[in-house]
This record gives C-alpha cells, sequence and structure tokens, in this order.
C-alpha cells in the first residue's frame, strides 16, 4: 500500500503551490497508485454499476444538464442506479451551486469543502477545490480556515454542530451570526449555507456509505496522471485495506444464513403488518419505546470495527485528518449520542410541531425561493422510491422497511414521530444494519467495505444504494429540521 | 390592546357581548373549536387540553380534560371539534393516530368517552356531521379517512384517497351525504359518505400541499381552500368541473381558512408560519386584506367565529400560548394605510396608472387644471382587459401610450437627410432648415432656424442705408411664421416637441398641457397676442426713448428687478413657456438693464406670432439698434444647451456647423464634443452613414473629425501575382501590371472601385452602374451574372 507515502506527497505539493498553481498544474506529473478497485464505488462490482450505465441515456441527459463539472462523476454514476432519485438530487444540488442564489459561487464551494471536511471526505473535497478555483476563489483561501474572511469563519460552529449534533443549534447561534455587523449574514444568505452544509454532510455520509472511488483523471494515459491542486490523498477512501480478503470472506460465510435472514424478514415484515390490527401496544409502552431506540443506538457503536481493523488504519486516518483539518476547527468533536446517560436530559424534537412539509418548506422558499421545491421533491422522491421489490422477492411492500430506515435516523437526531412504534425498528432492522446506519450517518469516516457487506446480503447492490440515499436524505433533513427550527424561532 | 370596545349582539334570543380580550395558556395551541351556545371554546395542543367559558371581561378555564397520571400521547391533540349538535361531545386527533372523543356530560373527571385507533399514522383532522349527531370523519397522514359512528366500536367506513396523507375533511353543511378532503400533493376530493369506493370529484387546488378547506355557510357549492403555495382559493364544485371562482394571494402559507358568518364573500385566514396575524379577506378584493389582526406573537394555529350567526367575533390559538377573542371593529385596516393610486412607467415610455374607478371616471369628464399633473392628457388612454370586476372597491387601471412614439423616428431620419449643413451662405442654409423643419411639423425647430438666421445675417448683411428693406425681409418671414401657425397644423407638432418635453420637469408639462389642450388653444392665442402686445405697447409708447423712460412709465417697476418686471404686466405666469423659443425671453430677461433692451424685446416679438400691428412696431426697434452678431452669442449657446439637453442633439449639431465659428467658441469644447459623438452615435444606428460621415467631416472639433482619419487604408492584393500592392493601389510594384482594370472601359481605375463579390471583376463605378442597366452578364464576359445593388 503506498496509499502512506502518496497522501502527504500530495500534501506538500499543495502546501508549496498554493501560490502558484500554474506551475503546480503543469509540471507536477507524479505517479500515482491506482484506487484498489476499479469502477465508481470502491464496495460495488463495477460491473453491477456500468451494467446499469450504459443503458441509460437519461443519466447521461441529466449530467450534461446539471452537472457542474461536465463530466459523469463516481456519485453520479453510483447514484444512476436509480434514476428517478439521481434527477431531483442532480436538480437540487445544481441550483444550490449553479443558479440564482444570494451567496457567490466561490462561497458556495468552499462552504461545501468545510461541510466535507468536517467528514475528512477528501472526494467531495478535492471535487470541490477544483471548482472553487474555477469559480474564481481565492487560491489563498485554500490554506486553511485562517485564510478565508471571518464571515465564512464564523460559519464554522453551526458547521460542525450540524454535522455532529444538530439538536445543540439554537436561536442564539442563529442570531449571532445575523446580527449586524461587519461580517453579519443576511438570512437568506444564511439559508443558503445551511441548506449546502447540510446537504455536503449528508453527501458525505453517501460518498462514505457507497464507498465512492476518487476520481480517476481523463488523462490517464501512460499511467501518469495531473495531480491537481487539490489532490490530498487519492486513496483514503477504502480504509479498507482489504477489499479482496473481505469480500471474499463475506460470500464464504452463510449464504444459507442470509437466505434465512431475508425470510425472517419477510415474515417479521408481515407479521408487523397484521399485528398493527390486533394488538394495540400500551401507550406508554409506545412512548418508551423511542427513549429505548435511542438509548439503544448509544450501544450500537461501531466499535465491533475497532477491533477488526489494524491500528495503522487509523493511522492513516490521521495523516488525512491532518490535511482536511485545515478546513475544521475542534477537530475533535464528534458525533455524542443523543441520549447520553446520566447527561442533562435534552428535549426531544417532536417531529409533529416542526415537520419538513409544514413548516420547513415554507421557511427555506421564502428565504432562498425555489429551493424548497427542489428540496420537497427530492425528499418525496426518495422516500417513496420503491420497486417493491426485496432481494429475490418481488411484490413486497417496502414501505415499512422504508420508514423504519428514515425514522431510526431521525431518531438518533433525537427526532421523534408520535405515530410511530419505534419497536418496530427494532424488529426489522437487524443489528449489522444498525451498526452500518449509525455509523455511516454519525461516523461516515468509518465506514468499511465490512460493514457495507454484512448487512442484508441477499440484497442488490442497487438496493443497499437505496438505503445509502435514504440515509442521506433522512440525515439532511433532520440537520436541516433542526437549522430551520432554530432560524424560526429566531425570527419570532 | 387595551383600546377595546365592547360589542353586544342580539342573535335570536342569545346575546353575545364581548371584547378583544386574550388569556395566557399553559402550552401552544394546535386548534381550537367553539361550543354551539357561544360561550365555550376548547382549546388543544400537544400537552394542553382545555375547555375555556367567554365571558364578557375574560376567558374562564372551566374544565381541563388533560387528566391522569402519566399523560399519553393519545393527548397530543393535533385537531378538536365541538359537535354543532350536542353541546356536550367533542373529538379529538391524536398525533399518534388516535381519534378520541369526549363526552362531557360524564361525570367522572375522566371524560374520555372512546378511542378509535385505527390510523396508522397521525390524525390530521377530525370533523363532525353538522347534523347527523353520531357521525364523525377523520383524516390521517396515512392517506386514508375514515367515518366513524359513535355508537359502534370501530369505523364504518375507509376512504381511501391513493394519495400519501390527507390534511384537511370537511363535511359540506348543505349536502347531506359530501363530504370533501384536502391533500398533500395538493388535490382536493369529494366524497359521497355512501360510497367509499371512489370519489365523486377530484381536481388539483393547489401546488403543493392543501392545508384546510371550508365549505360556504351559504352559497351551496362554494369550497374555499389554503395551501402551502400562499393561496386561498374558492372553488364553485356544483358544475361537473369544479370552476375556480375567486382567488387571494396572501404571504405565506395558509394553515386554516374560515368563512365569515353572515358576510357572503369575507373569510378568515391564519398561516402556518413566519407569519403570525390573521387576516380577513374580502374575496373579491384578493390584494388587500379587509382586516387584520394582529395579537399574536407567534403563528396562529386555530381560528373560529364565535357563533355561526355573529360576524364580529373571531376566536384564536396560537403557538405563543394566546387565546384571543377579536372583535371586528378593533381589527386594524391595511387598505386604510395603503396608498390607492399607482403610477408606474414603463420601459418604452408607457405609462400604467390605477386609481379608484370613480376617481377616474370623474376625471375624465372633467378638464385637468393646472395643479394636476398626473394626467397629461396627449397621452392616450387605453382601458386594461384584466381590469377587475365591479365590486366595492374595484380600481381602474389605464395605460397610456406615448403617441408619436412611431413618428419620432422618422422625423430624426428625415431631418438629418434633407438638412444642408455647408457649401451655401448661411442664410440659405438657415432658410433651408427651416423649411425643412417646417415641412416635418417641426414649429419650434423651424422657427429657431429663423431666428438664426435673423440673428446672423440680417444686420451683417444688410446694409445701414438699405434698412427699409430689411426691415421687409423681415417683417416678411415673421408673417410667413404667423401664417404657420394656424392651430391644424400646430397639434402634431406639438406632440412632437412634447415628447421630447417630458423630461423637462414641472415647467415644461405646464406648457404641454396649455398647449395641447384643445379648449386652451384659443386661450393661448389670447395670451400670445397679450404676451407680445404689452412689449409692442411699450414700444409703441415711446419707440425712441431708452429704458429709463421706459421703466419710469410704470411706477411699480423702478426697480430693476427681473422678475418683477414682466410678471405682474403679464398676469400669467405660465407666460413665458408660452413663447416658443424659451432661450429669448430668458436672455432678455437677463439682459433687462442692458442699453438695447428695447431692441432685444422687439427680436422676440417679430418672432412670434402677432398681428401687423405689431409687426410694424418691431421693425421700427430694428431700426435704431445696431447689434453687433457676438450679442447674441449668449443666447444662441444657451438655445444650443436647451436643445441638447431636451435629447434634439441633431439640432444642436446642426446649428453648431450652419453657424460654424460665429458660435464655436462661445460653447465649452467638450460639450460640442459630447453633442457631436451622440449625434454621430444616433446617425450611425439609423445607418445614416453618409450623414454621419458629412457630420464628421463638417465637425470642427478635432477629436470627431481624427475620426475620419483613422483606418482608412484599405489593403489590396494584386489581382494577377495575389501580392499585397504597396505604394499606389493601381499599379502593382511586382509583376508591373494595372492591377484594377475597368471591365467596361479597360482603364486603370483610380478612384471608386466597384467589383462583383461573385467573380471579382469590376470597374468604375458609373461604368459598372451604366453597363448593368443594360445587361446582366459581368463586363468582363466571364459569364457571371452580376448584380448591383
Amino acid at each position: 500500500m503506498n496509499r502512506g507515502g502518496s497522501s502527504p506527497s500530495a500534501a506538500t505539493n499543495y502546501l508549496l503551490c498554493t501560490n502558484c498553481r500554474k506551475v503546480l498544474r503543469k509540471d507536477k506529473r507524479i505517479r500515482v497508485s491506482q484506487p484498489l478497485t476499479r469502477g465508481p464505488s470502491a464496495f460495488i462490482p463495477e460491473k453491477e454499476v456500468v451494467q446499469a450505465n450504459t443503458v441509460d441515456e437519461r443519466t447521461n441527459f441529466l449530467v450534461e444538464e446539471y452537472s457542474t463539472s461536465g463530466r459523469l462523476d463516481n456519485i453520479t454514476q453510483v447514484m444512476s442506479l436509480h434514476t428517478q432519485y439521481l434527477e431531483s438530487f442532480l436538480r437540487s444540488q445544481f441550483y444550490m451551486l449553479r443558479m440564482d442564489g444570494p451567496l457567490p459561487l466561490p462561497y458556495r464551494h468552499y462552504i461545501a469543502i468545510m461541510a466535507a471536511a468536517r467528514h475528512q471526505c477528501s472526494y467531495l473535497i478535492n471535487m470541490h477545490v477544483d471548482e472553487f478555483l474555477k469559480t474564481g476563489g481565492m487560491a489563498e483561501w485554500l490554506n486553511g480556515l485562517e485564510y478565508v474572511p471571518q464571515r465564512l469563519k464564523n460559519l464554522n460552529e453551526i458547521n460542525k454542530l450540524l454535522a455532529h449534533r444538530p439538536w445543540l443549534i439554537t436561536k442564539e447561534h442563529i442570531q449571532k451570526l445575523v446580527k449586524t455587523g461587519e461580517n453579519n449574514w443576511s438570512l437568506p444568505e444564511l439559508v443558503h449555507a445551511v441548506v449546502l452544509l447540510t446537504h455536503y454532510h449528508a453527501l458525505a455520509s453517501f460518498v462514505f456509505g457507497s464507498g465512492i472511488n476518487p476520481e480517476r483523471d481523463p488523462e490517464i494515459a501512460n499511467g501518469f496522471r495531473l495531480i491537481s491542486v487539490s489532490n490530498f490523498c487519492v486513496c483514503d477512501l477504502a480504509n479498507d485495506n482489504n477489499i479482496e480478503n473481505a469480500s471474499l470472506t463475506s460470500n464464504n460465510f452463510g449464504i444459507v444464513d442470509s437466505l434465512s435472514e431475508l425470510e425472517a424478514l419477510m415474515v417479521r415484515m408481515k407479521r408487523l403488518h397484521e399485528e398493527r390490527e390486533d394488538e394495540e401496544a400500551s401507550q406508554e409502552e409506545m412512548s418508551t419505546r423511542f427513549e429505548k431506540e435511542t438509548k439503544e443506538s448509544l450501544f450500537v457503536v461501531p466499535g465491533d470495527t475497532l477491533h477488526s481493523f489494524p491500528q495503522s488504519d487509523f493511522e492513516d486516518d490521521m495523516i488525512v485528518t491532518s490535511d482536511v483539518s485545515r478546513y475544521i476547527e475542534d477537530p475533535g468533536f464528534g458525533y455524542e449520542d443523543f441520549a447520553r446517560r446520566g447527561e442533562e436530559h435534552l428535549p426531544t424534537f417532536r417531529a409533529q410541531d416542526y415537520t419538513w412539509e409544514n413548516h420547513g418548506f415554507s421557511l427555506v422558499n421564502r428565504l432562498y425561493s425555489d429551493i424548497g421545491h427542489l428540496l420537497d421533491e427530492k425528499f418525496r422522491m426518495v422516500y417513496s422510491l420503491t420497486y417493491n421489490t426485496m432481494a429475490t422477492h418481488e411484490d413486497v411492500d417496502t414501505t415499512m422497511l422504508r420508514r423504519a430506515l428514515f425514522n431510526y435516523v431521525h431518531c438518533m437526531f433525537g427526532i421523534r414521530y408520535d405515530d410511530y412504534d419505534y419497536g418496530e425498528v427494532n424488529q426489522l432492522l437487524e443489528r449489522s444494519l444498525k451498526v452500518y446506519i449509525k455509523t455511516v450517518t454519525c461516523y461516515p469516516e468509518r465506514t468499511t467495505k465490512r460493514m457495507y457487506d454484512s448487512y442484508w446480503r441477499q440484497f442488490k447492490h442497487s438496493e443497499k444504494v437505496h438505503v445509502n440515499l435514504l440515509l442521506m436524505e433522512a440525515r439532511m433533513q433532520a440537520e436541516l429540521l433542526y437549522a430551520l427550527r432554530a432560524i424560526t424561532r429566531h425570527l419570532t | 390592546m387595551e383600546k377595546m370596545s365592547r360589542v353586544t349582539t342580539a342573535l335570536g334570543g342569545s346575546v353575545l357581548t364581548g371584547r378583544t380580550m386574550h388569556c395566557h395558556l399553559d402550552a401552544p395551541a394546535n386548534a381550537i373549536s367553539v361550543c354551539r351556545d357561544a360561550a365555550q371554546v376548547v382549546v388543544a395542543g400537544r400537552s394542553i387540553f382545555k375547555v375555556y367559558a367567554i365571558e364578557e371581561e375574560q376567558f374562564v378555564e372551566k374544565l381541563n380534560l388533560r387528566v391522569g397520571r402519566k399523560p399519553s400521547l393519545n393527548l397530543s391533540c393535533a385537531d378538536v371539534v365541538w359537535h354543532q349538535m350536542d353541546e356536550n361531545l367533542l373529538a379529538t386527533a391524536a398525533t399518534n393516530g388516535v381519534v378520541v372523543t369526549w363526552n362531557l356530560g360524564r361525570p367522572s373527571r375522566n371524560k374520555q368517552d372512546q378511542l378509535f385507533t385505527e390510523h396508522k399514522r397521525t390524525v390530521n383532522k377530525v370533523s363532525f356531521h353538522p347534523t347527523e349527531a353520531h357521525m364523525l370523519l377523520s383524516g390521517s397522514q396515512d392517506g386514508f379517512m375514515k367515518c366513524f359512528d359513535l355508537r359502534r366500536k370501530d369505523s364504518v367506513s375507509t376512504f381511501s384517497g391513493q394519495s400519501e396523507s390527507v390534511r384537511d375533511v370537511q363535511f359540506s353543511v348543505r349536502d347531506y351525504f359530501t363530504f370533501a378532503s384536502t391533500f398533500e400533493n395538493g388535490n382536493v376530493q369529494l366524497w359521497d359518505i355512501r360510497r367509499p369506493d371512489r370519489c365523486e370529484k377530484m381536481f388539483t387546488a393547489h401546488n403543493g400541499p392543501v392545508f384546510c378547506c371550508d365549505w360556504h355557510p351559504e352559497d351551496r357549492g362554494w369550497l374555499a381552500t389554503g395551501g402551502r403555495d400562499k393561496m386561498v382559493k374558492v372553488w364553485d364544485v356544483t358544475t361537473p368541473r369544479a370552476r375556480e371562482v375567486h382567488c387571494v394571494q396572501t404571504i405565506a402559507s395558509v394553515a386554516r381558512v374560515k368563512w365569515r358568518p353572515e358576510c357572503r364573500h369575507h373569510l378568515a385566514t391564519c398561516s402556518m408560519m413566519v407569519d403570525h396575524n390573521i387576516y380577513v379577506w374580502d374575496v373579491r378584493r384578493p390584494f388587500v386584506p379587509a382586516a387584520m389582526f394582529e395579537e399574536h406573537r407567534d403563528v396562529t394555529t386555530g381560528i373560529a367565529w364565535r357563533h355561526p350567526h355573529d360576524p364580529s367575533f373571531l376566536l384564536s390559538g396560537s403557538k405563543d400560548s394566546t387565546l384571543c377573542q377579536h372583535l371586528f371593529r378593533d381589527a386594524s385596516q391595511p387598505v386604510e394605510r395603503a396608498n390607492p393610486e399607482g403610477l408606474c412607467y414603463g420601459l418604452f415610455g408607457d405609462l400604467a396608472f390605477a386609481a379608484k374607478e370613480s376617481l377616474v371616471t370623474t376625471e375624465l369628464g372633467r378638464k385637468p387644471y393646472a395643479g394636476d399633473r398626473r394626467h397629461p392628457i396627449f397621452f392616450k388612454r387605453k382601458l386594461d382587459p384584466a381590469e377587475p370586476f365591479a365590486g366595492l372597491a374595484s380600481s381602474a387601471l389605464s395605460i397610456f401610450e406615448t403617441e408619436t412614439s412611431g413618428s419620432g423616428i422618422s422625423w430624426f431620419v428625415d431631418t438629418a437627410q434633407r438638412y444642408a449643413l455647408a457649401g451655401r451662405p448661411l442664410a440659405e442654409l438657415c432658410d433651408h432648415n427651416a423649411k425643412v423643419a417646417r415641412e416635418l411639423g417641426r414649429n419650434q425647430v423651424a422657427q429657431t432656424w429663423t431666428m438664426l438666421r435673423i440673428i446672423y445675417c440680417s444686420p451683417g448683411l444688410v446694409p445701414s442705408t438699405n434698412l427699409n428693406h430689411s426691415v421687409g425681409r423681415g417683417s416678411s418671414c415673421g408673417l410667413q411664421l404667423m401664417s404657420s401657425f394656424n392651430l391644424k397644423e400646430m397639434a402634431p407638432g406639438l406632440g412632437n416637441e412634447t415628447w421630447l418635453d417630458r423630461s423637462k420637469g414641472d415647467t415644461r408639462s405646464d406648457t404641454v398641457l396649455l398647449d395641447s389642450s384643445a379648449t386652451l388653444i384659443t386661450n393661448e392665442d389670447n395670451e400670445e397676442t397679450e404676451g407680445s402686445d404689452v412689449p409692442a405697447d411699450y414700444l409703441l409708447g415711446d419707440v425712441e426713448g431708452d429704458e429709463e423712460e421706459l421703466y419710469l412709465l410704470d411706477p411699480e417697476h423702478t426697480h430693476t428687478d427681473e422678475p418683477e418686471y414682466v410678471l405682474p404686466q403679464e398676469a400669467f405666469p405660465l407666460r413665458h413657456e408660452i413663447v416658443d423659443t424659451p432661450p429669448g425671453p430668458e436672455h432678455l430677461q437677463d439682459k433687462a438693464d442692458s442699453p438695447h433692451v428695447s431692441g432685444n424685446e422687439a427680436d422676440t416679438a417679430s418672432l412670434a406670432p402677432v398681428d401687423s400691428f405689431s409687426l410694424i412696431s418691431v421693425s421700427h426697434a430694428l431700426y435704431d439698434n445696431r447689434l453687433p452678431p457676438d450679442f447674441f452669442s449668449t443666447l444662441v449657446r444657451d438655445m444650443l444647451h436647451f436643445y441638447a439637453e431636451q435629447g434634439d442633439v441633431q439640432m444642436a449639431v446642426s446649428v453648431l456647423i450652419v453657424l460654424g465659428e460665429r458660435v464655436r467658441k462661445d460653447i465649452d469644447e467638450q460639450a460640442q464634443e459630447h453633442w457631436y459623438t451622440s449625434y454621430i452615435d444616433l446617425l450611425q444606428r439609423f445607418r445614416l452613414w453618409n450623414v454621419s460621415n458629412q457630420v464628421v467631416k463638417l465637425s470642427t472639433s478635432r477629436a470627431i473629425s481624427c475620426l475620419n482619419q483613422a483606418s482608412t487604408s484599405l489593403h489590396v492584393n494584386c489581382s494577377h501575382c495575389k501580392r499585397p500592392m504597396s505604394g499606389r493601389g493601381w499599379v502593382c510594384g511586382r509583376c508591373h501590371r494595372c492591377a484594377s482594370m475597368c471591365a467596361v472601359c479597360h482603364h486603370v481605375v483610380k478612384g471608386l472601385f466597384v467589383w462583383c463579390q461573385g467573380c471579382s471583376h469590376g470597374g468604375h463605378l458609373q461604368h459598372i452602374m451604366k453597363w448593368l442597366e443594360g445587361s446582366s452578364h459581368c463586363p468582363a464576359g466571364c459569364g457571371h451574372l452580376c448584380e448591383y445593388s
């Protein structure tokens, strides 16, 4: 693995050349190791994605229309497994990056960088560093937060909170930002920034959750590739060093297991469906189930991964972090379980009191026109997307499963639905899946291929991508709701 | 909030009294509902469920329905409704999907009656049948509506909206079997309660969720809906296809809508986000709310009219944890604060004006007076077809177009082409240009030319012995002018001029008003005669006298203060604008103290259209005063500036060129240059290349004339050896051949050479023109069909 070598060298290039990036771009051709797997994703075999792609004219059209980079990047390729969704995703992303909006273009990309940096998502950082420079951003800013205007720096606090503990955002944070002064944010600007931040936090989840590979440069011809300013490290994504092995093992153990797992899940879904009619869970029980679930998510620490990977992995992590950390402050700040034992009790967010449909939408749309419709369509799309299949089975109503996934993510952020029986989560989502969900939404940078492989072994990759989309959107909505609620409170 | 008045209304037997008041609740309210007797109101929310009695001065808590040690989610209410037939019957919709009924008649503390747990998701709305005692309808997030018979344990029928979630359900007030439901996807469905299999009617009402609906209490088929798209729409659903009758645009998403009792066109709305006020709209007046209640500090979540037949009491609950009673009389009325008239200029100078219809109609019949400058009447009034229906508050929108925008271009082109700028004596140039201007109906310009002619030609050219003759010429000129001043010719001409004048501001628009109003023309005529008569009188009285004597005639004018000198005499404040060439009289006043004042006056007078009587006096004046031509230079300068400022840079430049050295030195070099460049730019926009070139050529400004000197070389290649030809353009230095031979006469062309772009043969311009008149083939015999255009 020469990755340890490549990443610091890229970093030094970068550091050296921030002021003379022309030179860097022309002269620095460095041999760089190829990603471990080919194709857009490290988790998904290339042919799965590519097969789907070649057929799809629609995707190409969408990319032409809405892509900012003008080419089919890996994210788009993986998402194109769900073309319906891809359209609304690209449209909203294009709108927030390129269309009318209160923030100048370089700002938007820099905010994206800041957001992605919270999760050390170098893929997104690379992408947006390029775009940032292309849209006329000051190269100097890329040296880190100390070099950006105070105004952008002020965004750091809510970036941090939104990324890891959105429930801590209060109207005071908002007030601090919009308070008149030299570096104040106007509300429309702030909403735009919040939308960008949440979008890129969530997208980072998707990138890690689906093991998106770094972009390969088109001019890869003779084994050389052009290192652009932004390359910190080419392949820090796949924290999993032994992907081949992992996939081998996953293939080896328990095909029988997984088959029965699937059957069991189907049975449980069916039973739940029927039970609803007869069994009446006592109200008290219902209300405690949520707390139980939030509490339980405490134990679903991706801790088991700690053991399964050599220490070196995390050292690598540290290296990467040092690269990325110039865009963030307080890198130690991370997700903390919502319902932490023994600490002061935070009020749960009652979903019915501040819903996206009723409240969030109106506020967003008022301050940053039209984004509301695009996000609305995206949320709606991901929530209702179904092919009525589950692995090998057809004609399955997966509503229950989708809802469980969505609500479980919200649950981890302390958002509670009165009309949801959180007991369902326990029955429908197996432990390995919960681990995966928690990792992807809360500590996406720790996601490994093993986690990805270990749940729902019978399911198709496209279905797992669907899961990732759900997680991503649920996370984005949760963050948005907290941020928008704070803004609403500031307004009233 | 303490200004509150008290209202007492007699309704049948019961009497409603009260004032605007509010009371604090312990928690935010989600919904409110009023008891049939209009004396109690129930407030429900996530952690509140109470009945308040509405007393005269205050709300009094009567009952807390939220009992039990550990309140369950069943008590977390999204909606509450009080039965309109039974005072003891209440129903709530819980956020966890349970529908609960309450019987206030129960003796125990817990009034909970029945529990329906059929919905899987939050129940958004419950609705009792208006006349049937036991029928309850619920609409839930899971997309189903259920009808319950309270005598049974479970639902009687389930209606599937085939959509994500139901936001509101309402029984029709008039049709026993009908109810309406609204959906998150923007649809509204009408159902027959007896047919759960499919809806009777469905239409898309809004873009985005429809949060609420309300049946009109009297009009059978009217249904009001409110949506997230900030609209309230009123539908007529009696027709096979639901028809939108009214549409009100609010400023925030509409959370609730309630028809106002006894007022056919009024409805109250409140918003879900951002906007905390309650509005009462007259649907016929969709842009300004009829009334506005501003008591709440957070979003209003529930509104209810206190009594179904009393339009003056409105109750509301809010997220700010207050319950309010609003009195219509205490409402603020935005209409009173709004500016009732709007005025706006369009991109092309059109003017739109909206005002109360009554105001407009009365004004149309009325003559515009000097103080009213909003109606320049040279605009054409055109009624907008989309004018609002006639209602209690309809307004008229008028759009005024400038009539002369078309001819505004043609006169410019004509003038540019026909003006003579050089090559003839000054007098002739002036005469010619005056004639051109007059033919185009631009009398003011024509007169200016004539004036210039008089200023610069008459005294200089005519020897003193020949003065009589010169006066004759001058007067004939004046007469000619006068004849041109008949009214018919004047009207279009004025249109032209006023078009330019509009930018000039108030004083000019006064003139416009007077000049163009037909009713005032005669008046103006009189004025003008007076205006010229007065100085004439002076002159008649004391022709030979110098200014001192002149002033002494009038004791008032012993002070030589210029405005006093003129204004009291006239008693017409507008006098100066009436005279066609403003710089003249203005200058005259400036120079009131100068020894040549009388002559000056005479000069102006001769230009004004006057009767021969005053003309004679004028000519007398001319005799006595020999004026040096440069005396007028400031006057002319002002005149040029005047034209330039008006936008008629053409006139400014033309005069500048025609007069040449006579005025050039008096005018700022930069201003000249600016005029030139503007005029040249205009000419080029009209593709008047020749005129523009002539102007450049004649300009005296260095910066302008060098425009012609830049990039004048034409690079030519030899047609034989294909090398660039240097030095002379007609003989190739390399192959020593004559490059450009005329295909007709076979001589070398020096000067204008015309090529065919098709076969590259050519020759002398005249030769080729002549040749192609007779033949369509190339004169060189190449067989190409050349075209000359």
